[in-house]
């Protein structure tokens, strides 16, 4: 995949925040709120895999519903092609849902249990009227499974009779049945086996190639972001704290979490690659309830310039190459950093 | 599936037997029988004693049993004690009334049960939701034949009497007594009008109950991943709703329609005599305050098979319903 620098993106986020109340107390109104997503803002282009990575609870996920209204985000601008997505009513969204599509991380829980596969794909096709009368929806539904790598005969199935792997190639030809130019991919293979992982990953670059693609591709596997992105964005307590393309991300970290994220992928051969130092965070990730003050980051991070003002000041995500942004005050002056080994 | 109900059948007939066989002892203990009931100074013990051997109790228990039980094998329920008819034929006329008023008011609790259900759902914690669950909660509580009373005091004698309401019901029998003197159409009306109050009491409880069931089951259902697939797909909120969620979430309620539907053939009791209804449950307990043996062993028998179809249907239903259920 070449990045391809078209004037205008495909995608374009700007400060999104989504906050979930947190409510209690006899009369229910909101005690506090759950900063899951703090002010994201990307761009994402045409025929592009962006990987979204981060730990579990760093708003990923939310970001990804968001930008599809799956959930309604509490501030922030979300373009898809140009139209605002925040401001859609609800013939504009069914427009949408045509274009832009998801795939859910949990294939077991994502298929409604009592629709045969057929049923579902043709519901789709029927609500967008695509495909025309019944035998030309079962011509394409037909069509769809042989492009997932399933049989035709699975149309008569239940989603119980199939493995992991084959569930989610259906979630995969549900997405693709409108035929959409962007496709969400929310974890959508940390819930199979490693050998099935390969299959549903070669299965997403094969169609992205075919069909032109684009994708927002969330994972916290570094490893399968690394093998699908163009385009990294590390997120950590709701933000992003570097966004890179994958080839400098993976060589020229910038960022102390991104540095220790990829510190903590097992090596083929740990003993050759001894120089890459393993860095330990202390604690774990703090509640999104109450972030910490100035670089939410601040409290685990082992950076040895670490001082008061990077829990005073918050910081933007600042240019620190080509395409390369980092957000932490410490990147200006840039010294030689000792990775703590262990 | 066929040979599952076949397999479901076969089992329950000991079963049935064995209820009646222990209904049958324990009425036997009951002090006193349906001579007891002719005692007066008129009458001389050896017509008492004559009344007795003509009704077979002057047997031991364990022959009564014994002719009872194979007499009721060939088909046979005995003659009534108490009406000097066949009970066979006081039944096929008095079972069609029963299963009118049960019938209407199973689709009522059940209609308006789910729908109030799934409405809350999808307005978790809204005034909607509580208000609903308050108004719920208070049906559920009160005894069916104190909301009978009152149904009978607001839309019958208030509703005629007092306020001049234009909505009036009946609040006894199946029929006016100028019944036979109207036209078809009249006769229809007058007939569903008689069912509204005793059915709506009847369901107002039970659809208190399936409303609080079809909440909770429906409020699993709507956090599930596969809802939010069916919203991306860019299906309308109604058939979100009622397509995927609520055939999802019909699943646990269907054991409540097993459960509720012989509760319906007995639990009738009370709300048959408020509004003078004649069915089984008032035939029965009659026939008990009689000791009309044959007519309560006959009414107990057709409960206890009513229990078994109840859950069969609702097993068989399981499996219509949620195609991961497989009876082979």
């Amino acid at each position: 995949m070449v990045i391809q620098t078209e004037p205008a993106p495909l995608l374009s986020v700007r400060n999104l925040r989504k906050y979930f109340p947190i409510t209690g107390g006899i009369l229910p109104r909101a005690r506090a709120f759950v900063k899951a997503v703090d002010g994201v803002s990307f761009d994402l282009h045409r025929g592009e895999t962006l990987g979204l990575v981060g730990e579990s609870g760093c708003g990923k996920s939310t970001t990804g519903k968001a930008i599809l209204r799956l959930i309604e985000a509490t501030e922030g601008e979300i373009y898809f092609d140009g139209t605002d997505v925040r401001a859609m009513g609800s013939s504009a969204l069914r427009r949408l849902r045509r274009r832009a599509q998801v795939i859910f991380q949990d294939p077991f829980a994502s298929l409604n249990p009592r629709m045969t596969v057929g049923q579902m794909l043709d519901e789709v096709l029927k609500v967008h009227k695509l495909a025309g009368d019944r035998s030309g929806r079962r011509q394409r539904i037909r069509e769809l499974l042989d492009t997932v790598g399933l049989l035709v005969e699975s149309e008569d199935r239940y989603p119980h009779e199939f493995s992991g792997g084959q569930r989610q190639r259906i979630g995969i030809a549900r997405a693709l049945s409108v035929e959409p130019d962007f496709i969400v991919c929310d974890e959508p293979v940390s819930a199979l086996d490693v050998s099935v992982q390969a299959q549903v990953i070669n299965l997403l670059s094969d169609l992205q190639e075919r069909l032109g693609l684009t994708y927002l591709f969330i994972a916290h596997d570094l490893a399968v972001v690394e093998h699908v992105s163009d385009r990294v964005a590390v997120m950590y307590l709701g933000r992003i704290v570097e966004t890179a393309p994958v080839r400098s991300l993976y060589t020229e970290p910038k960022h102390p979490y991104t540095r220790a994220l990829l510190s903590a992928v097992p090596r083929p051969e740990p003993r050759r690659d001894h120089r890459h130092g393993r860095i330990v965070l202390e604690g774990d990730v703090p509640s999104p309830v109450s972030p910490p003050s100035g670089c939410p980051f601040h409290p685990r991070c082992w950076h040895p310039l670490k001082d008061d003002a990077c829990s005073r000041v918050t910081p933007p995500l600042e240019s620190v190459g080509e395409n390369h942004a980092a957000a932490c005050i410490k990147l200006s002056r840039d010294v030689e950093l000792p990775p703590k080994t262990g | 599936m066929i040979a599952f109900v076949l397999r479901r059948v076969l089992a329950s007939i000991p079963l049935v037997l064995g209820i009646a066989t222990i209904v049958f002892f324990l009425l036997s203990l009951a002090p006193g029988d349906a001579a007891s009931l002719f005692v007066s100074p008129n009458i001389t013990p050896e017509v008492l004693e004559q009344m007795r051997r003509n009704m077979g109790l002057d047997q031991p228990v364990h022959v009564r049993y014994f002719r009872w039980m194979s007499a009721m094998l060939r088909g046979d329920f005995g003659i009534s004690f108490s009406r000097n008819q066949p009970v066979a034929d006081i039944i096929v006329q008095i079972l069609p009334n029963t299963l009118i008023l049960s019938f209407c008011a199973f689709l009522l609790a059940f209609t308006a049960g789910i729908l109030v259900g799934v409405l809350q759902a999808v307005r978790q914690n809204r005034l909607t939701d509580s208000s609903l669950s308050v108004v719920g909660l208070f049906f559920y509580s009160m005894p069916s034949f104190w909301l009978a009373l009152m149904l009978i005091l607001i839309f019958s004698l208030g509703a005629r009497n007092l306020w001049g309401w234009p909505i009036w019901f009946p609040a006894s029998g199946m029929t006016s007594v100028e019944y036979p003197f109207m036209s078809p159409v009249e006769q229809l009306r007058d007939r569903v009008a008689h069912l509204v109050l005793p059915s709506v009491s009847l369901a107002l409880v039970l659809a208190a109950g399936i409303a609080r069931y079809m909440r909770g089951s429906m409020l699993e259902v709507i956090r599930q991943d596969y809802i939010r697939t069916a919203r991306s797909k860019g299906l309308s909120e109604l058939s979100v709703i009622f397509k995927h969620a609520l055939r999802n979430g019909l699943i646990p309620v269907i054991t409540l329609f097993g459960l509720y539907l012989p509760f319906l053939f007995s639990g009738t009791v009370l709300i048959e005599t408020v509004f003078a209804w004649p069915g089984m449950g008032r035939l029965v307990v009659d026939a008990i305050f009689q000791r009309d043996y044959p007519v309560v062993m006959a009414g107990t028998f057709i409960f206890a098979i009513m229990v078994v179809v109840g859950n069969l249907v609702a097993d068989v239903l399981y499996a219509l319903v949620d195609p991961r259920i497989r009876y082979d």
